[in-house]
């Protein structure tokens, strides 16, 4: 029985050596939080996607390290939110956490990496809240915030002379950001919202509405609806016949993906977002290009925002030369990047939120074509935040 | 708000309502004189309105013809999930019930999920209703609304003489009653029960086929249905047809109205009526079986 100190001891030193050695190249645990079932789950695939291929075009490594990845559903269930997240970072030991989509969601993972200190990327969830009062040096998003589509949507609605405008959206927060965008930019351009209308989430009983907003007869209206809403509310404006005297503008969430169920009911509608169907690019087509022959699958705005994850971590690894202890110097990188993203070039605010062009589009057929720049640099008011 | 938007806002109060009542009818059916409390009514909507979005592309503009093979279909599958899955639940806890049929509604929606996926689709109304007219200069107001409504008010007169002037209706609404009596006088509760519930799936089918052009189609489009078919049902009078009807009207007017003149509070109009009349008649506002 001389042998089992003998085998012990063997297996510590061997254990002591590979952690010796493991130091150097153990890779960086990216811990992926996003959803892989319900609505969401082609979100939460583009977004992995996405990431994905931008470490496979640097052979698989970032800085000079092996990726390893860990992935939890999130359902898109605030209320499991806090747990999934602990998993990651309790059980797995995650360096990165890059999640989500839902916003409800994303604000219990910013307050799970406030609390452990875990850097984090969100790739999706607009709520303003992440890059406002939730902000922090270890948060960084890649997508938007609510409010910057609407202020840029705002703003060309006063360039086009809308005076009275209504808007309408369900009574949450998105919906409520993204209104309140809107009505700062349009005033800024010399217009005002008379009248904001709205109605529980997910209730999709439009005509009531349709009718108030007829019997006022705005300028434009502005709607924030996604999925199933969207497609219904385009489809019911236009059937009331409000299409042709009074503009619909929305973000692009209101007609981005669905343009096939809304039909002939969308055509023409101008909406405005940080990506759009033909931006005629190389970078762009370069990204879509090489998406395509990957995944066997056109590349839409939420491969974008994962791809851009990846940039804006890899950003702060080279910045370390991948060594994860440096952590100011992480942080600091990933807010003085500037990411060369298929939807063009952008910077990371203060608060952690890109300073970017959000761009006008006009819906043709079954794209949201390129129009024009609604806003250059469209920063964030990033209220609430310290930093 | 002048006369006419006025008007126009009731047309709208009366259109939700009887949709509404589409889809509660069935519910109301299945709940009251089965007394299964079944969560996957919802779902049956939702496979309506995928069945519509299915058998659309094949059926052309035979809109009609579609809406009576999709009623078929769906009738059958009603009789069949009876027999597999619901007549075991009768003798069993409202608990049991509620478990077994929310694993229907995650099994309809998975299943959904696998053979549609998970986009929104539109479906087209037939060309024969595509137009609409105009509504006092205020706005349009298109035709497969006003056939929607009627189809609605066809299936609830249908439904009023199934139930009140034939012997299948004296049946149900025997059995409603007192179904310990209904067995004991010879009459085939089993299959009844069959017949009401395959019914009950139809109904909820048939207004998932008339809305899906309306509303598209989407993933879990059945949930939201379900929490309001409910409050109407619970309002009406639980297995009350007409209670149903009258419940139905009653909170397409709160709905309507409530969004128009409390935004804020919208969401809480329905319940709030639901509430007060849960006070004033704590069985609902009619007796099961009429």
């Amino acid at each position: 029985m001389r042998l089992i100190p003998r085998v012990t001891a063997l297996a510590a030193v061997l254990c002591c050596a590979a952690a010796a050695h493991g130091q150097a190249t153990a890779p960086i645990k990216v811990g992926l939080m996003l959803p892989y079932s319900g609505t969401y789950a082609g979100l939460g695939n583009a977004i992995e996607n996405g990431f994905k291929l931008y470490v496979n075009e640097h052979g698989g490594k970032l800085a000079g390290r092996e990726i390893q990845y860990f992935k939890v559903d999130d359902e898109s269930e605030p209320s499991k939110a806090t747990d999934n997240v602990n998993k990651l970072i309790k059980r797995d030991n995650v360096d990165v956490l890059v999640g989500t989509v839902h916003s409800g969601v994303a604000l219990a993972m910013a307050k799970a990496a406030k609390d452990n200190n875990t850097l984090l990327i969100v790739p999706n969830a607009g709520a303003d809240a992440v890059t406002g009062p939730m902000c922090g040096p270890n948060i960084v998003r890649s997508s938007f915030s609510n409010w910057q589509p609407g202020y840029a949507m705002g703003v060309v609605a006063g360039q086009k002379g809308v005076k009275r405008a209504m808007t309408i959206t369900w009574n949450y927060a998105a919906g409520a950001e993204s209104v309140k965008g809107f009505a700062e930019g349009l005033e800024k351009s010399g217009g005002k919202v008379a009248k904001d209308l709205n109605l529980p989430f997910p209730n999709v009983e439009f005509q009531a509405l349709l009718t108030e907003i007829a019997a006022q007869k705005p300028d434009a209206v502005y709607a924030f609806f996604a999925g199933g809403g969207a497609v219904k509310f385009v489809k019911d404006y236009a059937a009331a016949g409000l299409n042709k005297t009074i503009p619909l503008y929305g973000p692009g969430f209101l007609t981005d993906g669905t343009l096939e169920a809304q039909g002939a009911a969308a055509q023409g509608m101008l909406t405005t977002l940080h990506y759009a169907d033909n931006l005629e690019t190389p970078r762009n087509e370069a990204f879509r290009k090489s998406y395509a022959l990957t995944y066997k699958a056109n590349a839409d705005v939420y491969a974008v925002q994962g791809y851009d994850a990846a940039q804006i971590l890899n950003a702060g690894l080279v910045a370390a030369k991948g060594d994860l202890a440096k952590r100011d110097v992480i942080t600091a990188a990933m807010r003085k990047v500037t990411v060369d993203s298929p939807r063009g070039k952008f910077t990371i605010s203060a608060a952690g939120n890109p300073v970017q062009d959000i761009y006008l589009r006009e819906v043709k057929g079954i794209n949201n074509e390129y129009r024009s720049v609604a806003v250059k640099a469209l920063a964030d008011p990033a209220r609430g935040c310290k930093l | 708000m002048d006369f006419a938007t006025f008007l126009v806002q009731c047309l709208n109060a009366v259109q939700y309502g009887l949709l509404l009542f589409l889809v509660a009818s069935g519910l109301t059916l299945i709940f009251g004189i089965m007394g299964v409390i079944n969560l996957a009514h919802g779902s049956f909507y939702m496979l309506g309105a995928y069945l519509a979005f299915g058998l659309a592309p094949l059926f052309g503009q035979q809109f009609l013809t579609m809406l009576t093979v999709g009623v078929l279909l769906s009738a059958l599958f009603g009789f069949v999930l009876e027999w597999a899955f619901f007549s075991y639940l009768y003798q069993r806890e409202h608990l049991q019930q509620v478990l077994m049929t929310y694993a229907l509604i995650l099994v309809f929606e998975e299943a959904r999920s696998l053979v549609v996926g998970n986009d929104v689709h539109g479906v087209q109304a037939p060309q024969w209703l595509a137009g609409s007219f105009a509504l006092g200069g205020l706005m349009a107001y298109p035709w497969y609304r006003v056939f929607a409504s009627v189809a609605c008010l066809v299936v609830a007169l249908a439904l009023y003489w199934v139930v009140n002037r034939t012997r299948l209706g004296m049946m149900i609404r025997a059995g409603a009653s007192n179904r310990d009596m209904v067995r004991g006088l010879g009459v085939d509760i089993r299959m009844l029960y069959r017949v009401v519930f395959a019914g009950g799936v139809a109904l909820a089918a048939l207004a998932g086929m008339i809305a899906a052009p309306l509303s598209s189609v989407y993933p879990g489009m059945g949930g939201s249905v379900l929490i309001i078919c409910f409050v109407v049902v619970v309002i009406g009078g639980i297995g009350s047809i007409s209670g149903a009807l009258v419940a139905s009207l009653l909170v397409g007017f709160v709905d309507t109205f409530g969004k128009v003149f409390f935004a804020e509070l919208s969401g809480i109009g329905v319940y709030l009526l639901m509430a007060v009349i849960l006070v004033w008649r704590p069985e609902g506002l009619m007796k099961r079986g009429y």
